[in-house]
């Protein structure tokens, strides 16, 4: 193809602006795509680790039961329904029992929200299985909590600490827990201020014998037949919430990725206009030459466009090494990071999806195609006798 | 003469926006050009040479009259035609060579023919010929930037000649050449006028292009003052 050759030829004879050009874009294209893959990663591990440790493949809601309004912890639990107490059997279900509670470490006060939850579950990671009961000591409630809860509590594997609740019936009991074990989780809303205990200790507790306020289903589970009120939620509802944050946190990422992208397309749009006042004489002699204005035109945007494949090709070159050592190391995050609310892990590791590359190399081509082709309309309309005089303002 | 005409001018008249008046630039001009002809348009400055070398190139439209260059009515044309007409059927040389500065001695004379999507070897063929004709075969791979002022111009008419149009528009070819230079290109086009019997039309004042030209139109305040031809020896 003519025009392509011309460009080519146009851009390397052009030698240094063309590389200062090419070399801003191919680094605007680079940070779009660790910024976007960063993103993405996150938006990934935050999903997997979410569905890991807190709401499964979906859930089965106590008709009472919402998350967002503490006042119905209290009255939000009841047997469990025969369709779903046969999941809970097969081990493709797990049954977590809730109930408000305040905590007294070293003579504090801390609201916290007691979980009974079965040692024998596997479906979510908390380390459940260490809630091993002492049967010489009725009086023995081991207990799991998150590292924030005990960094902020003060608490470590080992202490005991005092809680008091309100059984079935409203009354006020109190008890010593023993924390067998601190664990790790990137998922502050199993972690902050939330004690695991077995469930069957809690039901005892709280009078609330065989009863549930939510049930965490396994990949297994299928969709559950809903019975007596319970609601199903599926895993796109219960992580909607983490959704709706990181399109937001993607809209930012958009607006980075424009503002990136426009201080590098600025250069080439200024290149093009600075080329076709500068090369007006190329320009009246490609038509005496027997070229239509529609070519000319094509040679020029071509070349302006030719930046971003270029810069597309280095970016590569030297990107690709660099995005794929971050993807291999991880981006470490803030230690305070994680106090956000957010599944943030210690460090996030980028995802560079065939879709996010294509859609990015597709909006450096035709940014580029565009803010190129922008100057070149003026060419349309030279008379190719002031262009050969290089007489045109 | 035998040779058919490839250029007719019926009263030619070119004006220009000057302000809120015109200015008239060619003033019914009245002429043919024959194939073969090694002829020019000698006058001052503003006398309207290059704006009748432009006409005659399909640069430009005459304002009034017509103007025919090898059987096309320029003021019919469409872009698209013209610029086929330009490609296939007339040469252009420039006063400053006009050479493409990043393309090679061969991919400037290349170009005409990569317009006219001629097959590789017959191009490159076609492309040493020329440079061949002027001299130049040697300094192929040259950038425009190493060559002296007269070897630009060489270039020139190997890009002008590569593509063996009809007919060659020079405009003051010589205007930015020695002496010695001048001569060598004018023998050079006079040389490919008698083998290629390619018809050259000159814009110039340059004495030493005039001696070499068989007729010399003289303009004057757009209009022809005079047409004189050389007597055959």
């Amino acid at each position: 193809m003519l025009e392509l050759k011309l460009a080519f030829k146009n851009l390397f004879g052009s030698g240094l602006r063309t590389w200062l050009n090419v070399t801003v874009l191919s680094i605007a294209f680079v940070i779009i795509l660790f910024y976007n893959g960063m993103l993405d990663g996150w938006n990934m591990q935050a999903q997997r680790d979410t569905i890991e440790w807190e709401i499964g493949s979906g859930q089965v809601w106590h008709p009472d039961y919402d998350p967002y309004d503490p006042y119905t912890f209290a009255d939000s639990h009841s047997k469990i329904p025969s369709t779903i107490s046969s999941l809970i059997e097969r081990g493709d279900a797990a049954a977590i029992l809730l109930t408000q509670a305040t905590a007294y470490p070293g003579g504090r006060m801390i609201n916290t929200l007691i979980k009974g939850v079965d040692p024998n579950q596997k479906v979510l990671k908390i380390p459940s299985a260490l809630l091993i009961e002492d049967n010489s000591d009725p009086e023995y409630i081991p207990a799991v909590i998150g590292s924030r809860f005990a960094k902020s509590a003060h608490l470590k594997e080992g202490d005991r600490v005092l809680v008091r609740w309100r059984d079935a019936n409203g009354t006020f009991d109190a008890r010593e827990i023993t924390i067998v074990s601190v664990f790790r989780t990137n998922v502050p809303t199993v972690d902050l201020n939330q004690i695991f205990i077995p469930l069957e200790k809690l039901r005892e507790m709280t009078s609330m014998f065989d009863e549930a306020t939510l049930i965490v289903l396994s990949d297994m589970a299928g969709v559950p037949v809903q019975q007596d009120g319970w609601s199903y939620k599926n895993q796109d509802y219960l992580l909607k919430d983490l959704k709706d944050i990181m399109a937001a946190k993607k809209g930012g990422s958009f607006v980075i990725s424009g503002l990136l992208l426009a201080i590098a397309l600025l250069a080439i749009f200024d290149t093009q206009v600075l080329s076709i006042f500068r090369r007006q004489k190329e320009i009246g002699t490609y038509i005496a030459l027997g070229m239509t204005r529609k070519k000319v035109v094509g040679i020029f945007t071509i070349e302006g466009t030719t930046h971003s494949i270029l810069a597309i090709l280095l970016g590569m070159a030297w990107g690709v090494p660099f995005l794929m050592l971050l993807q291999k190391t991880g981006i470490p995050m803030p230690s305070n990071a994680d106090q956000a609310g957010i599944a943030i892990a210690d460090k996030i590791t980028p995802y560079y999806g065939a879709g996010m590359i294509l859609t990015s190399v597709i909006l450096v081509v035709l940014s580029s195609l565009v803010v190129s082709y922008i100057p070149t309309r003026k060419i349309s309309g030279m008379k190719p006798t002031d262009a050969l005089r290089g007489k045109i303002v | 003469m035998d040779n058919p005409i490839i250029v007719t001018l019926e009263k030619v008249t070119k004006r220009f926006p000057a302000g809120k008046t015109e200015f008239t630039a060619l003033n019914k001009i009245e002429l043919t050009f024959r194939k073969g002809e090694f002829s020019g348009l000698v006058g001052p400055s503003g006398s309207g040479k290059t704006t009748l070398l432009n006409i005659i190139g399909s640069l430009d439209c005459p304002s009034e009259g017509v103007a025919t260059v090898l059987g096309k009515n320029i003021s019919s044309l469409s872009h698209k035609e013209s610029a086929e007409l330009r490609n296939y059927g007339i040469g252009f040389i420039f006063q400053t060579y006009n050479l493409l500065p990043v393309y090679s001695v061969y991919d400037n004379v290349e170009f005409a023919l990569l317009l006219q999507k001629i097959s590789a070897p017959k191009r490159r063929k076609a492309v040493m010929d020329a440079l061949e004709w002027v001299g130049l075969a040697d300094r192929a791979k040259s950038r425009p930037s190493t060559l002296s002022g007269g070897e630009c111009q060489r270039v020139a008419i190997a890009r002008a000649m590569v593509k063996r149009p009809a007919l060659v528009l020079a405009d003051e070819p010589s205007a930015n050449l020695d002496s010695q230079n001048s001569h060598m290109i004018v023998q050079t086009m006079k040389r490919l006028n008698r083998e290629l019997n390619t018809t050259f039309i000159f814009s110039t004042h340059d004495e030493k292009v005039m001696q070499y030209l068989d007729r010399i139109i003289y303009l004057k305040d757009g209009m022809v003052e005079r047409d004189e031809r050389k007597s055959e020896d």
